[in-house]
C-alpha cells in the first residue's frame, strides 16, 4: 500500500485485534441481519404469546390445516440454494467467472421456486378458508410467512444484481467480497426460515397435554 | 485491496460543488448532522409548544389558548377541545421523543461527533447515511400529514396501547399514518445504528483503541447497539399494529366481538421491549456527552474513565432485561414481576458508580463555568432527581399506587425530557464553534440555562407532586373531580413554570441566529480540550476532515500533565516534548 493511501485510509487492511480482518460490508451486513433477526423474533413473539393464551391451538382445526409435505419440499430446496450459494462464493475466490454466474443463477432459481411455491401454497389456503383475518392461525401464518417472503424476494433481487454485476466485471478479490456479504444475508433468510418452518409448520397441536391452557 | 480501502476513498473525495449534492443529497457526515438538527430543532420547538398548549389547559381550562389558538383550533373558538387535548398529548410525547431528541442527539451528534471525535474522514457508509436523513424525512412528512387528516391526529398516547389504538378506539387515517410514521422513523434509525456501530469498529484512527475513544463516542455507540437491536421489536408491533388497523386482524383486540380472542397486552410487551431500551437510547448520548464536558471544564481527567465506560454498557444489557416494570399492573405473574424488579433495581448499581464518578470528576477541579459546563452540571442534577424517583416505580409496591398517575410523568420527563434536553443543549453550545465556525454568545447562553434549569424542576417536581396526591395522567380537566380540586394550585404553578421556561427557550433561538449570522469567529480549540475534533482540524472542519488521519496517543482526557508547562491540556494526538522520541516510536 501506498504512503498516501496510508494517510488516506486509517484501516484499509490494518490488522485490528477487535475485529480481525472482515472488510466494512461484511460488518455492516452482520450488524444488519442481527437487526433484522430481532425483527424475526418480534414476531415469533407475538406467535408464541398468542399461541399460549389460546384454549385451543390451532383455534379452528378444520380450517387450520397446513400441508407439511409440500413445504417441506420447499424447506429442502431452500437449504439446497444455500448450498448452492457456497459453491458461488467458493467459484468467486477461484476467480472461475463461469462457476460463479452459474452457482449464482442456480441460487436465484432456488430463491424463484421457493417463492412459486409459497404462491401455490397461499392461494391454495386462501381457497381452503384461511386468510389473514380468518383467525390467529391465519394472521400468525400470514404475516411471519409473507415477512419471510418479502425477504427471499429482496435477497432473489439482490442476488440478481451480483449475478448481472459477476458478468461484467473483474473477479477478484473485492468482487468474492460482494457475493459472500450477499451470501451471508441469502443463508441469514434460509436459516429464519427453518426456525419459521418449526414454529408454525411442525410443532405439533395440541401442544403437550397437561401444558398451560 | 480489501473494499474496506475502496469504501474508505469514497469518502476523500473532492468536495462536491452542486448546491444538490452539497446541501441537500449530501453524504457528507457533517451536512447531515445539521441537517438532523434543524429538522430537530424545528420539531422541538412544535413539540414545546404543544407542551405548553396542555399547560395551557390545565392551567386555564376552558380559555381560548392566547395568540395562535383560534387559529389552530378554529373550530372550538380557540378553546382546546378534550380530542384535541387527547391529540395534543400523543403528538407531543411522540414529536419529543421520535422527532426531536432522536434526530439532534443521535441524528445530529452522532453524525457530527463520531467520525470527527475517534479520527475518520466520514461514516463508513456514507450514502446510507444519506439514506437514514431522507427517511426520517419522509417519516416526519408523514407524521405532518396526519395532522390533516379528516378525524384529526393520532390520538392513543405516545405509547398506543391497544385497544386504544385499534379501529375502535381511535378510527381514521391520522392514527395509521402515525404508525407508518413510527415504522419509517425506525427504519431510519436502524440504518443509522449499523453505520455508527461499523464505524466506530472500523474507522477509529490507529492508536484510538477502544479506551481511549471519548466519552461521548461511547455513549453514542452504546445507543446505536440498542437501537439496531430493539428498533426491529417496534418496527413488529408496528407492523401488527397496522394489519389490524388496515386489513382487519385481531391481533390486539380481545372480546366476544372478535373471532378468536387476540390479546392487548401482546402490545405492551412489543412496545416495551423496545420501549424500555428506549428510554436510555435517549439519554446514553447525554451521559456520554455530560461524562465528557464535566472532566474538560473541571480541567480534570475524568474520574474512573473505564469504569464509567463499563458502567453505561452494563446498563445497556440490564436495559434489555427490564421491562415488565411498565407492566405490574398487567395481571403480571407476581413471579416474573419480582423479577422485573429486581433486575430495575439492580440498574442503580452501574447508574450510581457513573454518577459517582461525574461528582468525583468535579471535586477539587478547576471548575469553569461556561455555557456547556452549565448545562452539564444541570443534567447531573436532574437526572440524580429523576433516577431517585425511578426507585419508587421499580418497587411493585409503590408502584401500583403511582401507577399512570403524574408522578411517572414527572419521573419520565425529569430523565428523558429535562435531563436528555439539557444534555442536548450543553452538546449544542458546546459544538457549535466547531460546526458552524462562530463562537455562540455566553451571556444569552447563561440568560436561556437559569430561565431553563430552575423552572424545568419546579415543573417536574411539581408533577411528581401532584401525581403523589393521585392525580391520573392525561386528565383533560382534573379540577372537575372533587379529590383533584385542592390540587389546582399547583398545576397553575406547574403551568407558569413551564411557560416561564418556554420564554427563555426565546434567548436560545436568538443566541442562535444571531450566532450564526454575526457570531465572533471561533478559533480551532476554544475549550482548550484535547479530542480530535478541537486539535486536529479547523472550526468549521474541511470536507475531509483531517489532512492527515492522526496518530493516537493518550487518552481523552488527559489535563494537567506534569511534563506540559505552557497549557494544562493535552492533545489525544500529541506528542509531549520530553518525551517525544520515545513515544514517537
Amino acid at each position: 500500500m501506498s504512503e498516501a493511501a496510508i494517510d488516506h485510509a486509517p484501516v484499509g487492511e490494518r490488522v485490528d485485534p477487535h475485529f480481525g480482518t472482515a472488510s466494512n460490508g461484511k460488518l455492516g451486513m452482520w450488524i444488519f441481519l442481527l437487526t433484522d433477526g430481532f425483527g424475526f423474533a418480534g414476531l415469533l413473539i407475538a406467535l408464541a404469546i398468542l399461541r399460549s393464551g389460546a384454549a385451543t391451538w390451532p383455534p379452528n382445526p378444520e380450517i387450520d390445516k397446513l400441508g407439511i409435505p409440500f413445504t417441506a419440499v420447499m424447506t429442502f430446496v431452500l437449504i439446497l440454494s444455500s448450498v448452492t450459494m457456497v459453491m458461488a462464493l467458493s467459484a468467486a475466490h477461484e476467480g472461475n467467472r463461469k462457476g460463479l454466474v452459474g452457482w449464482l443463477a442456480a441460487t436465484v432459481a432456488g430463491g424463484l421456486f421457493f417463492l412459486l411455491g409459497q404462491a401455490k401454497e397461499w392461494t391454495g389456503l386462501i381457497s381452503e378458508g384461511l386468510t389473514i383475518t380468518s383467525d390467529h392461525f391465519g394472521a400468525t401464518f400470514f404475516v411471519i410467512t409473507g415477512f419471510h417472503g418479502l425477504h427471499v424476494t429482496t435477497g432473489v433481487i439482490y442476488l440478481f444484481v451480483i449475478l448481472m454485476l459477476s458478468l461484467r466485471r473483474p473477479i477478484d478479490h473485492k468482487h468474492a467480497n460482494l457475493v459472500e456479504v450477499a451470501g451471508l444475508f441469502w443463508h441469514f433468510v434460509d436459516l429464519v426460515w427453518i426456525l419459521v418452518f418449526t414454529f408454525i409448520y411442525l410443532i405439533p397441536s395440541p401442544p403437550i397435554p397437561g401444558g398451560t391452557p | 485491496m480489501s473494499d474496506a480501502h475502496a469504501s474508505h476513498d469514497d469518502s476523500i473525495h473532492p468536495e462536491p460543488t452542486s448546491f444538490l449534492r452539497k446541501y441537500v443529497f449530501s453524504t457528507d457526515h457533517k451536512v447531515i448532522a445539521k441537517q438532523f438538527i434543524w429538522l430537530g430543532l424545528a420539531f422541538l420547538a412544535v413539540g414545546g409548544t404543544m407542551a405548553m398548549m396542555i399547560r395551557w389547559q390545565l392551567a386555564h381550562t376552558g380559555e381560548p389558548f392566547p395568540v395562535i389558538g383560534h387559529a389552530i383550533f378554529s373550530n372550538s373558538a380557540g378553546i382546546i377541545s378534550p380530542a384535541a387535548y387527547t391529540s395534543l398529548f400523543t403528538m407531543h410525547g411522540t414529536i419529543m421523543i421520535f422527532f426531536a431528541i432522536t434526530p439532534i442527539m443521535i441524528g445530529g451528534f452522532g453524525n457530527f461527533c463520531i467520525p470527527l471525535m475517534i479520527g475518520a474522514r466520514d461514516m463508513v457508509f456514507p450514502k446510507l447515511n444519506m439514506f437514514s436523513f431522507w427517511m426520517m424525512f419522509i417519516s416526519s412528512a408523514i407524521l405532518v400529514a396526519s395532522f390533516f387528516m379528516p378525524m384529526g391526529a393520532a390520538a392513543a398516547g405516545w405509547t398506543t396501547y391497544p385497544t386504544l389504538s385499534t379501529v375502535m378506539g381511535t378510527p381514521g387515517w391520522g392514527q395509521t399514518l402515525w404508525v407508518v410514521s413510527i415504522y419509517f422513523a425506525g427504519g431510519s434509525t436502524v440504518m443509522g445504528a449499523v453505520n455508527y456501530i461499523t464505524t466506530v469498529i472500523v474507522l477509529r484512527a490507529p492508536g484510538m483503541g477502544y479506551f481511549k475513544m471519548p466519552l461521548t463516542v461511547w455513549g453514542l455507540w452504546l445507543t446505536a447497539i440498542l437501537n439496531a437491536l430493539f428498533v426491529p421489536v417496534l418496527a413488529a408491533g408496528m407492523i401488527l399494529l397496522f394489519l389490524d388497523r388496515v386489513v382487519g386482524t385481531h391481533f390486539f383486540l380481545a372480546g366476544a366481538l372478535v373471532k378468536s380472542g387476540g390479546d392487548p397486552i401482546l402490545y405492551q410487551h412489543l412496545f416495551w421491549i423496545f420501549g424500555h431500551p428506549e428510554v436510555y437510547i435517549l439519554i446514553l448520548p447525554g451521559w456520554g456527552v455530560v461524562s465528557d464536558l464535566l472532566s474538560f471544564f473541571s480541567r480534570k481527567p475524568a474520574y474512573g474513565y473505564k469504569v464509567t465506560a463499563l458502567a453505561m454498557s452494563a446498563v445497556c444489557v440490564l436495559s434489555a432485561v427490564v421491562y415488565g416494570h411498565h407492566m405490574f399492573t398487567t395481571g403480571l405473574s407476581p413471579l416474573l414481576g419480582q423479577g422485573f424488579m429486581l433486575l430495575t433495581m439492580f440498574i442503580s448499581v452501574p447508574a450510581e458508580i457513573f454518577f459517582l464518578n461525574w461528582l468525583h470528576t468535579l471535586w477539587k477541579g478547576k471548575i469553569r463555568l461556561t455555557v456547556p459546563m452549565l448545562f452539564s452540571l444541570g443534567l447531573v442534577f436532574v437526572f440524580g432527581l429523576g433516577g431517585l424517583t425511578g426507585l419508587y416505580l421499580a418497587t411493585i409496591s409503590t408502584d401500583l399506587y403511582l401507577h399512570d398517575t403524574y408522578f411517572v410523568v414527572g419521573h419520565f420527563h425529569l430523565t428523558m425530557a429535562a435531563a436528555v434536553f439539557l444534555g442536548a443543549f450543553a452538546s449544542i453550545y458546546f459544538w457549535f464553534p466547531k460546526m458552524f465556525g462562530k463562537m455562540m454568545n455566553s451571556t444569552l447562553g447563561k440568560l436561556h440555562f437559569w430561565f431553563s434549569f430552575v423552572p424545568i424542576n419546579f415543573v417536574f417536581c411539581g408533577m411528581l407532586y401532584v401525581g403523589f396526591g393521585g392525580m391520573q395522567r392525561r386528565l383533560y380537566n382534573p379540577s372537575i373531580y372533587q379529590t383533584f380540586q385542592h390540587l389546582e394550585s399547583v398545576n397553575k404553578f406547574i403551568s407558569y413554570s413551564a411557560f416561564v421556561m418556554a420564554f427563555g427557550g426565546i434567548f436560545f433561538i436568538i443566541n442562535f441566529f444571531y450566532s450564526l449570522a454575526k457570531g465572533e469567529k471561533a478559533p480551532s480549540n476554544p475549550w482548550e480540550v484535547g479530542t480530535l475534533e478541537w486539535t486536529h482540524t479547523t472550526s468549521p472542519p474541511q470536507h475531509h476532515n483531517f489532512d492527515v488521519i492522526p496518530t493516537v496517543l493518550h487518552g481523552p482526557h488527559e489535563f494537567n500533565h506534569p511534563h506540559l508547562t505552557d497549557k494544562d491540556w493535552l492533545g489525544q494526538a500529541e506528542v509531549l516534548p520530553a518525551l517525544g522520541a520515545q513515544e514517537a516510536k
